[in-house]
């Protein structure tokens, strides 16, 4: 009896998932533990693996399509069964119209807290338009590249995938990879906005145009990622009552120190943030009160044993929270490195769900962006999240004296119905104590 | 620059090393009296005497015996096979002896011997008479094999091969003998271990050594011409030690690479080379490593059928062009 394998549920927000591409194709022989095909979810790109042995025996999706969780995908069995789509779920890309209908999900992950850069919708990249690019390839057929080409694509940021290849048997070789980087297309996702084939001018120096429209109007479906954060925006701000708090805080002995450290780690290769301080000073923070550390469960509130705390890295279609967990009993060295190797994992959009729920907190960051001040959208169930500004140079009062130095401003979103104002001018005075003297940071 | 032929090239380098050091003695069948099989050693007779340019009896285990143990004492002999193809008749003596000496010895023997003569097929001569043998003499630890392709690397690497302490074997090919080309008068060595780049190119390279540099520069040449092919030629020169660093500094430039050799194919040079090329430059591959070798069949005496056994220039445009594809 042949094995029908199903859209599974990758990630505790997902409802619907889509095909990237098939790896197998129908004929092969799959054992237990074999990659089926890649699904995007709505946090990241995952593989399918197969839990049976034998042999695929039909694909019912086509690669491209968006699927609901339980949908037929394939069926894998031995050869010569005759399989059909299970009726009753079928497999069209009209499924994932129907979400379900779910409660609020229970999940602590979340794309989404902080109103973060929202970037300008890509149009989705498949419909590949320059001479370079390629005819989608056939479910689960094997890209031919040279190494060469692999390592130039790799650098270019080009997807192989939508390049054609003018070398024996269709490979693609260097001129191939070089005319697609030539030609703007296949760029791998919706990464650089020049490259998608947005209809704006790039930049040419001096020949960007005065007149005509901003950008062609147009309707660009919404993404997977892009539907669940304004799902959980929309909860957010519908279902909790806010509170704001803010605080302006004296960021010269931080930069001091950080600067310091760095010098020393420089042979290490490490280079510490101002947010790798930021996390680690709000870990302390929720320790020293924990009441902010905490979630609303309607009946009941639960307070965390431990500061998870997410923060919020923007993609070009959305943001998402990788979580550094049990930062309270980490150094800032740890959740440097730790942060750092999760936000590329994020960039790269190869997170894994134990990577991105679980937070108990959150931090969203626009200081690098230079924006001194602003509020952020808390991530429930979370019950708070920080929004941290620039470190912002301007006239400060020392000691009676007007002198110049350094400031940085750092609001607290609140769920009114966990803690007060008090509670949240608690939390934010010893953060100001720990980010005002930073050694506290480091013993 | 004087023109003279490979021939020429070889005996000058004899002459000059005979007079240099009087340790160097040259033997062989019929390398005095009858100035060699291929008149390499041609006057050295009359100018050096019978003590240091001597005839052998047709045995080559014997002679080849007598040459190893005399550079175990201190002599430096150049040893003349007539052809390259009997080295297995000493097989005992060149790779059990002479290979493995200063090893077994703990480092206080070594064994300063070169052994010369021709090698290859394409004179018409026979399966027994046309061996390849760089591969075996190579795959043993302890020798160099130095296969020169023009007149001017013959005088300056056999020059090297007589002053080096260990084994070294010389393969010369027969066809080759006759070709001229420019070498000065004046000292100069070229060191064993050192490929050379013989033609500059941008879009594949043709690994490669012995006769098989000059078919692949007739190639070459009408590569660039007629199908806007440019092709870089490196020269391994040496086969052991191999100079993998030109090898692969040539790779990195052009991506694509073609290597042609006289060798059969199976366990060749050229399968030694191919490991190293793909796992020293692997990312720098646009495309599969190509060979090019004899075909794998014992040397076939008809003439016309021997060349097309050969890598020859048409057999070379032809890999080429599959190589860039």
């Amino acid at each position: 009896m042949a094995q029908i394998i199903e859209m599974p549920k990758l990630s505790d927000t997902m409802t619907v998932g889509t095909l990237v591409k098939w790896l197998k194709k129908e004929g092969d022989v799959i054992t237990a533990g074999t990659m089926l095909a890649e699904v995007e979810t709505d946090k990241a790109t995952m593989e399918l693996e197969c839990f049976y042995d034998g042999t695929l025996l039909k694909i019912f999706a086509p690669a491209g399509t968006q699927l609901a969780i339980g949908a037929p995908l394939c069926a894998v069995g031995k050869p010569g069964e005759n399989v059909e789509a299970p009726a009753g779920k079928p497999a069209s890309p009209a499924a994932a119209k129907e979400e379900p209908k779910k409660d609020a999900p229970k999940s602590e992950s979340a794309p989404a807290p902080a109103k973060a850069p929202e970037s300008v919708p890509q149009p989705e990249t498949k419909p590949a338009a320059a001479a370079h690019s390629a005819p989608a390839r056939a479910d689960g057929e094997r890209v031919k590249i040279s190494p060469l080409a692999k390592k130039l694509a790799a650098e270019k940021g080009i997807d192989p995938s939508r390049v054609t290849g003018s070398g024996p048997g269709g490979r693609i070789v260097r001129a191939d990879v070089l005319a697609a980087e030539k030609s703007g297309s296949a760029k791998a996702g919706s990464a650089k906005p020049a490259a998608t084939g947005a209809p704006s001018t790039p930049f040419t120096g001096g020949a960007v145009s005065r007149t005509g429209p901003i950008q062609e109007e147009r309707a660009v479906p919404v993404s997977n990622m892009r539907a669940v954060i304004a799902k959980r925006m929309v909860e957010s701000t519908t279902t909790i009552p806010y509170i704001y708090v803010d605080i302006e805080i004296d960021a010269e002995p931080l930069l001091a120190v950080r600067q310091q450290l760095n010098t020393g780690l420089e042979k290490e290769g490490v280079k510490l943030s101002v947010n790798d301080f930021v996390l680690k000073a709000c870990a302390e923070a929720l320790r020293r009160v924990p009441a902010v550390n905490s979630s609303w469960e309607g009946n009941q509130i639960r307070y965390f044993g431990a500061a998870h705390v997410a923060f919020a890295v923007a993609l070009d279609d959305g943001l998402i929270t990788p979580v550094v967990k049990d930062a309270h009993q980490k150094s800032v060295f740890q959740i440097s490195i730790e942060a750092k190797a999760l936000g590329k994992k994020a960039k790269d959009k190869k997170l894994a769900p134990a990577e991105y729920t679980g937070g108990t907190f959150c931090v969203s960051n626009l200081g690098m962006m230079g924006i001194p001040k602003f509020t952020a959208i808390i991530n429930p169930p979370n019950s708070a999240i920080l929004a941290v500004g620039a470190a912002v140079a301007k006239p400060v009062i020392k000691n009676g004296q007007i002198v110049s130095g350094q400031t940085m401003t750092v609001t607290l979103s609140g769920d009114h119905r966990v803690f007060d104002g008090a509670v949240g001018a608690q939390f934010l005075n010893a953060l100001k104590t720990l980010i005002e003297s930073p050694a506290l940071l480091l013993v | 620059m004087p023109q003279i032929t490979y021939r020429e090239a070889i005996r000058h380098a004899l002459a000059d090393e005979l007079t240099r050091d009087e340790n160097v003695v040259v033997l062989g069948e019929e390398v005095a009296n009858f100035h060699g099989a291929y008149k390499v050693t041609e006057g050295l007779l009359e100018k050096f005497g019978p003590k240091r340019i001597v005839d052998t009896p047709i045995s080559e285990a014997g002679f080849i015996g007598m040459g190893v143990g005399a550079s175990m004492l201190g002599i430096r002999p150049v040893m003349e096979l007539m052809f390259w193809s009997f080295y297995s008749v000493a097989f005992d003596q060149i790779l059990n002896n002479a290979a493995n000496v200063r090893y077994m010895s703990g480092g206080q023997i070594c064994c300063p011997i070169v052994i010369r003569g021709p090698a290859n097929g394409g004179t018409n001569v026979g399966a027994t008479h046309s061996h390849t043998p760089e591969n075996v003499l190579a795959n043993h630890p302890g020798v160099k094999v130095v296969v020169p392709s023009t007149a001017y690397d013959a005088k300056g690497l056999l020059k090297s091969a007589i002053r080096d302490n260990d084994p070294v074997f010389f393969l010369e090919n027969t066809i080759l003998y006759g070709e001229k080309g420019e070498v000065p008068d004046e000292e100069y060595l070229i060191p064993l271990g050192k490929a050379d780049v013989k033609r500059e190119g941008t879009d594949l390279t043709i690994v490669t050594y012995g006769r098989s540099v000059i078919h692949s520069l007739k190639a070459a040449e009408v590569l660039e011409k007629e199908h806007d092919i440019s092709v870089e030629i490196v020269d391994l020169r040496t086969i052991r030690p191999l100079d993998i660093d030109t090898v692969l500094a040539s790779v990195k430039k052009t991506n694509r690479v073609l290597i042609v050799e006289e060798q059969k194919p199976f366990a060749s040079v050229g399968s030694q080379l191919s490991h190293m090329i793909q796992r020293e430059a692997f990312d720098h591959l646009d495309g599969p490593i190509h060979r090019l070798a004899t075909v794998d069949a014992p040397a076939i005496y008809s003439p016309p059928v021997e060349v097309e056994q050969l890598p020859n220039p048409n057999r070379i445009i032809k890999a080429a062009i599959e190589a860039v594809a």
